[in-house]
């Protein structure tokens, strides 16, 4: 009986203070917000795309990256002989709409905004989650899992991850939805009552990931259900995930970053 | 017998494939089923197709443990069937349902070849997923539970059917599949841009496990070396994936018998671990770190004190933490007794890693088929001998003393960092076996390269695909209330199983 306590004791009281205080520090090797520094960019060159494993870098004239197919690996920033690809400490990305996770080299990030009065009112204060893994590999589910550990407590914010879609306001959508699983997650969005929430975490839920193009699967949730927010990663930080829940109900306010390089 | 029908060689070695025995069907079967019986494990076993002869051929990667070796063996099939291994050798039940599933060769006289993971193919004889008989128990007061896909809780989708007296499992079915998104499709012809993308997806908190599987099995085919640096490195990234796991894996099954000082204390603290993989590459599941050649990201002098640092934090939190969980008579009181799996099921079953360690049984990689660095320290290989809860948990938590232990003298003695070594092309027409140790047990790939030194065909087995059936056997006679507990205890992968 004592000795619980006093492993409570030393273990103390670990829960970050973020969004009031500091956000925690990022590795210094952290893979957050891909930049590019077009002036670097030699005519022609197309290393950065090739490398790429996911086809998120495109170029018309100027490269954009699409955030919703990044894997946030180093294939590019390797592959590039000028050294024009950084990815910055940013861990903040999560947007409303699946054009906002399209950046160009001098663009705007557009951040999730915030829910209409209506749903905030909702769900502002309590927001229940039911979570679907649908292809995911179980990375993307570990880190949404984290958030409810006494180190993030998403609980703080009246979120929560719920059993039954019954008592959820939402789902909360992982993996690339193998054919397998299409069924079942389109039941479990059919059993939440409206007004409710969908929101894919992952390149694999938002574009496929690294399955994109697989006859089992679905290239991710677009087409499925409507889309509320969209976090993109492989798999996204916790904080990421944190930052974009945190947005759409209206706790965190700058709209949008400026995509700068180092 | 044995040593006409296979291949000698080693974890982690390439063979031209004329050098791999081909014996005729029945042949192969025999020395197959006496080497299992003798002391080999069957760790891996697919049907290759198209081969050169233009028949199917069965191919079998044995593991003996004994001295390390590894035994790849061809039989030559004459059509479309042969006589199931089966009966024989139950530890190939699921590798046969594969068989059959995958490619339409039928092992006869299988007890039943239920579908493995519902592949959608336009192909008739794949049924849909859902869509299937159960093996059912009839009587007075049996009843069915059916579970799943979707479960209570932030968790990956299968399907458990409980054959129920009263409170009482008469028999546990599960049926997988739903994570099914292409893997092995998606590496033939391969290596490409996406393949490590892929390996490192397959089971995502086995990203390094998986990623060294692949990485090894493409520097035996390019005989390419890796630094000596690397290979510490890709080690101390292979044990800090299991110190998460474990560290998860306890905290959780203290979470199941609502023991929660050990439960909130291991969630915060696999974080920690999470965080010093992420301090060596970026990210806390290990993304980007390993690929052919060595690793993308050196381990400094400075970085390695910090992390020596944080890991004697974690050391200290462990203890405190996890050993509430052996002093408390009431979680002890839920472990002991729950969820037994017998020593002579585990080796019928072919079971792994900590599941099979828990038996007593001593299979572990990294000591009897080690490479890169482990050929050169030990880790002791941590058994318990009761194969119930409570020495799965023990097991871990031995294993988690044991790699940090581990961690901190190769930290101690990092060899100079070295850049990556440069891609080569595959040799053409061979065939190579990787074995890695993961937090969940033994990672096996097979790599088949055609004349154009590109994958032929490339086989993995996730360390659940042996395991699932254990958990399967430790719920006969439990109260069906033990079944979360029994689930953690083994905590098997879905989508590393569905591919």
């Amino acid at each position: 009986m004592l000795k619980p306590l006093l492993a409570r004791l030393k273990q103390g009281h670990r829960t970050i203070t973020y969004p009031d205080g500091e956000p925690p520090a990022m590795p210094d090797r952290f893979r957050g917000r891909p930049v590019i520094d077009a002036s670097k960019c030699v005519e022609g060159c197309r290393a950065c795309i090739e490398a790429c494993p996911t086809e998120a870098l495109t170029a018309e004239r100027l490269p954009q990256v699409d955030l919703g197919k990044c894997l946030f690996c180093a294939d590019c920033s390797e592959a590039c002989p000028q050294h024009a690809i950084t990815h910055l400490q940013d861990y903040r990305l999560s947007t409303r709409t699946r054009e906002d996770l399209f950046v160009g080299a001098q663009d705007e990030l557009r951040l999730a905004r915030a829910l209409d009065a209506k749903l905030k009112r909702l769900f502002g204060r309590s927001l229940r989650l039911r979570q679907v893994s649908a292809g995911g590999c179980n990375a993307c589910e570990a880190d949404v899992n984290v958030l409810s550990t006494i180190g993030w407590d998403i609980g703080r914010f009246g979120i929560q991850m719920v059993a039954s879609p019954r008592h959820a306001d939402g789902i909360l959508v992982t993996g690339c939805v193998s054919e397998n699983m299409r069924l079942a997650l389109e039941k479990t969005y059919e059993a939440v009552p409206a007004p409710k929430l969908v929101i894919v975490v992952g390149a694999c839920a938002i574009s496929g990931g690294p399955y994109a193009g697989h006859s089992q699967q679905h290239n991710g949730v677009e087409g499925l259900l409507p889309i509320d927010l969209y976090i993109p990663g492989c798999p996204p930080h916790p904080l990421t995930i944190l930052d974009g829940l945190l947005r759409l109900l209206g706790r965190i306010e700058v709209d949008s970053v400026r995509i700068q390089s180092k | 017998m044995t040593s006409s029908a296979f291949a000698k060689t080693w974890n982690g070695e390439a063979l031209a494939l004329i050098d791999v025995p081909r014996r005729p069907i029945d042949q192969f079967r025999v020395a197959l089923i006496d080497a299992v019986k003798a002391r080999c494990r069957v760790s891996s076993l697919f049907v290759r197709r198209p081969t050169e002869s233009g028949k199917p051929e069965l191919v079998a990667v044995l593991t003996d443990d004994s001295d390390g070796s590894v035994l790849i063996g061809i039989g030559a099939l004459e059509g479309e069937r042969y006589a199931s291994l089966t009966p024989s050798c139950p530890q190939v039940h699921l590798f046969e349902r594969e068989i059959a599933e995958q490619t339409g060769v039928a092992p006869e006289g299988h007890p039943w070849l239920k579908p493995v993971r519902f592949p959608d193919k336009a192909d008739q004889r794949n049924a849909r997923i859902g869509e299937m008989d159960f093996f059912k128990v009839d009587g007075d007061e049996v009843h069915e539970v059916a579970v799943g896909p979707v479960h209570a809780g932030v968790i990956e989708p299968g399907h458990f059917r409980f054959q129920c007296h009263g409170e009482e499992v008469f028999h546990l079915e599960i049926s997988l599949g739903y994570q099914h998104r292409g893997v092995e499709d998606a590496l033939v012809d391969g290596p490409h841009n996406r393949t490590i993308h892929v390996m490192e997806t397959l089971a995502g908190d086995t990203t390094v496990g998986h990623a060294w599987a692949y990485s090894q099995n493409v520097e035996a085919l390019s005989r390419v070396h890796v630094s000596a640096h690397a290979q510490v490195v890709r080690a101390i990234a292979l044990e800090l994936e299991r110190l998460a796991n474990h560290t998860g894996d306890l905290g959780a099954l203290a979470g199941d018998v609502g023991f929660l000082p050990t439960q909130s204390f291991c969630g915060r603290i696999r974080g920690d671990l999470l965080n010093m993989t992420a301090l060596l590459c970026g990210n806390r599941f290990g993304r980007s770190l390993v690929v052919p050649g060595g690793v993308r990201f050196m381990l400094e002098p400075e970085r390695a004190t910090e992390l020596k640092k944080r890991l004697e934090t974690a050391e200290r939190d462990l203890q405190i933490a996890v050993n509430l969980l052996w002093e408390s008579a009431t979680v002890q009181g839920r472990f002991e007794q729950t969820g037994m799996v017998s020593r002579t099921a585990c080796v019928d079953l072919g079971l792994v890693g900590p599941a099979a360690r828990a038996c007593g049984v001593e299979v572990d990689i990294r000591s009897t088929h080690p490479t890169g660095v482990y050929q050169f320290t030990n880790i002791p290989l941590a058994t318990a001998h009761h194969g119930d809860v409570n020495s799965r948990a023990y097991v871990r938590w031995l294993e988690i003393q044991r790699s940090i232990v581990f961690i901190r003298e190769r930290l101690n003695s990092l060899p100079a960092s070295d850049s990556l070594s440069s891609r080569r092309e595959l040799a053409a027409d061979s065939i190579a076996a990787s074995l890695i140790e993961g937090w969940r047990g033994e990672i096996c790939h097979v790599a088949i390269t055609g004349s154009n030194g590109k994958f032929s065909s490339y086989k993995v087995t996730d360390p659940s695909f042996h395991n699932w059936t254990g958990l399967s056997m430790a719920l006969r006679n439990q109260p069906i209330s033990d079944f979360p507990l029994c689930n953690k205890s083994f905590n098997l992968s879905y989508c590393g199983f569905d591919l």
